[in-house]
């Protein structure tokens, strides 16, 4: 593509190159310039002043007084743990549930994965307060399922679906499996070594990157927690908000670093360096 | 998949119409009230005009990005930074913005020992208007990242073709790189409502559950807070499925026409 392009605009007859000249400034030009400023300024802002204002102790003086309070919090680590705790939980029913059946499609049953991708878009038409509607009406029941945090990572695993779906398309769409398959037979393999040997090895980027992302959504996952009143990290959040400000602009900060890190992860991770989306707000 | 998506669903359907005597549409008449329909029109409104939003400053920030002559590392940042801000999740959002545009947020302060008293100039980062600026934190970054791809598809040839037919800027945006980019352009105004209809963690942290919206109201009824039945909340709940059934089906009637000519 970029040689086509240098090409075009080599040895080009005098007249289009000054069409081009005229249109297509190389400067990055004023216009440019301002549009990322100002979106610069948008997005940075609030980050800078909610660190700003997690040093705050009252008056004029700064510190990590809220910081230190935070780290002496149990409640914090329950908090934290228990998210922590549930992403695993969703991931691990994510990668258990999905990666075969994804890979029996793409293997076996192409012409199902229209309705796969169907199925995989549905949760994104039901909102989650929704679908939390629906489930509080509907199960009322038994009391060790429902009555325990292990009970959200039904709702999550919809939650991410969609995302952990794409992630793990991508990666086997860009696999030849079938070749893949063949060959570890032909050399005789059995199905189990096919797939831990040559199958999932060669996924591993791709499902890195739905763990991470499912991670950074079970981490802020609000609504269904906050409904079904468990005590998740963004919970804890909400209630420290409403007590002690500064606390709450420090714990922001680190969800926000979290998140960070999942996406750098992701976007490292990612074969082609397309970012990926999440569901949380 | 069935017993924790598909039944949830139905049961909410089936529940917005049953009464203790059959069939009955008392709940969903209860819809048409005015604490309702307000829900109903501040979700929709604040919606479209944080997915308007984020469609346009996303395009003018991606066109910006993808420029010739950007600098360089700028397409990475911009990229890398769109993905951590899409998926920022709404609780810490709402305190990083209460913390910045709030009554007592520092730039609120700030402006008004400037002599700008925001506040008093009526606006509110606790109304759909402030929480429309809240939205596009998430929204920019998602159209940022979604219209990427497609703007990098615009072939530089199609340009200068245009140019050499003589069409200015302007007419090479309205009759060739427009058309190209609408079924994009609509998909990401669906994806965008969608994503900000059924936002529910950023409003509730900002406004503790004091604005009309959809998903508050289910919420506040859910747990609670007004004395009413359930069924109440699953008219709702069916509403905000309805609603983004409409949205789906006008975008796949409006993405047949617009991808129509394409061969």
């Amino acid at each position: 593509m970029a040689g086509v392009m240098e090409e075009a605009r080599g040895p080009a007859p005098a007249p289009r190159q000054r069409a081009i000249a005229l249109w297509k400034p190389v400067r990055f030009g004023l216009g440019g310039w301002a549009t990322i400023v100002i979106a610069a300024l948008y997005f940075f802002a609030p980050l800078v002043i909610t660190g700003v204002f997690s040093l705050w102790e009252g008056r004029s003086r700064y510190g990590f007084a809220a910081y230190r309070g935070l780290l002496a919090d149990g409640e914090m680590w329950s908090s934290l743990l228990l998210s922590f705790r549930l992403s695993i939980e969703t991931i691990a029913l994510g990668l258990v549930l999905l990666l075969p059946a994804m890979i029996f499609v793409h293997l076996r049953a192409p012409r199902l994965r229209p309705l796969f991708e169907f199925i995989s878009a549905l949760p994104f038409v039901v909102p989650a307060i929704a679908l939390v509607a629906g489930l509080t009406a509907l199960y009322t029941g038994p009391d060790w399922l429902i009555g325990t945090p292990n009970y959200l990572v039904i709702p999550y695993f919809f939650l991410a679906l969609p995302y952990a779906y794409r992630a793990l398309d991508v990666g086997l769409s860009a696999l030849d499996l079938r070749t893949l398959t063949e060959a570890g037979q032909s050399l005789g393999a059995s199905w189990p070594q096919i797939l831990f040997r040559v199958v999932l090895p060669n996924l591993v980027s791709a499902m890195l990157g739905a763990i991470l992302l499912t991670l950074a959504i079970v981490m802020g996952e609000f609504t269904f927690a906050n409904i079904l009143l468990f005590r998740t990290f963004a919970v804890y959040i909400t209630d420290v908000g409403q007590s002690a400000v500064t606390e709450a602009a420090a714990l922001t900060l680190l969800s926000f670093a979290i998140t960070w890190g999942a996406m750098l992860g992701v976007l490292a991770t990612g074969r082609g360096r397309t970012a990926q989306v999440g569901g949380a707000h | 998949m069935a017993a924790f998506l598909l039944l949830p669903t139905l049961v909410l359907l089936v529940q917005a119409f049953s009464g203790p005597h059959g069939p009955t549409l008392e709940w969903v008449r209860t819809l048409g009230s005015y604490r309702y329909r307000t829900a109903f029109r501040n979700s929709v409104l604040l919606s479209a005009w944080s997915a308007i939003l984020g469609l346009a400053a996303g395009l003018a920030i991606a066109h910006a990005v993808l420029r010739p002559g950007a600098p360089r590392g700028l397409r990475t940042l911009a990229t890398s930074f769109a993905a951590v801000a899409a998926n920022f999740a709404g609780v810490p959002l709402a305190f990083a913005f209460i913390a910045t545009l709030g009554t007592l947020g520092l730039l609120t302060t700030a402006l008004r020992s400037a002599g700008i008293d925001i506040y008093a100039a009526g606006f509110s980062l606790y109304s759909v208007s402030g929480l429309t600026i809240v939205y596009a934190y998430f929204q920019v970054p998602l159209m940022l990242i979604v219209i990427m791809p497609a703007l990098e598809g615009l072939k530089r040839e199609w340009r200068e073709a245009a140019s050499n037919l003589g069409a200015s800027s302007w007419q090479y945006w309205r009759h060739v790189a427009f058309p190209v980019l609408l079924p994009s352009l609509l998909a990401a105004f669906v994806l965008l409502f969608g994503n900000a209809f059924s936002a529910y963690a950023t409003p509730y942290a900002l406004t503790s559950g004091n604005i009309g919206l959809l998903p508050i109201e289910i919420s506040n009824l859910l747990s609670g807070n007004v004395t009413l039945a359930p069924q109440v909340a699953a008219a709702l709940a069916a509403g905000m499925v309805a609603v983004m059934a409409v949205v789906l089906a006008i975008y796949a009637l409006a993405n047949r026409r617009a991808s129509r000519w394409r061969g």
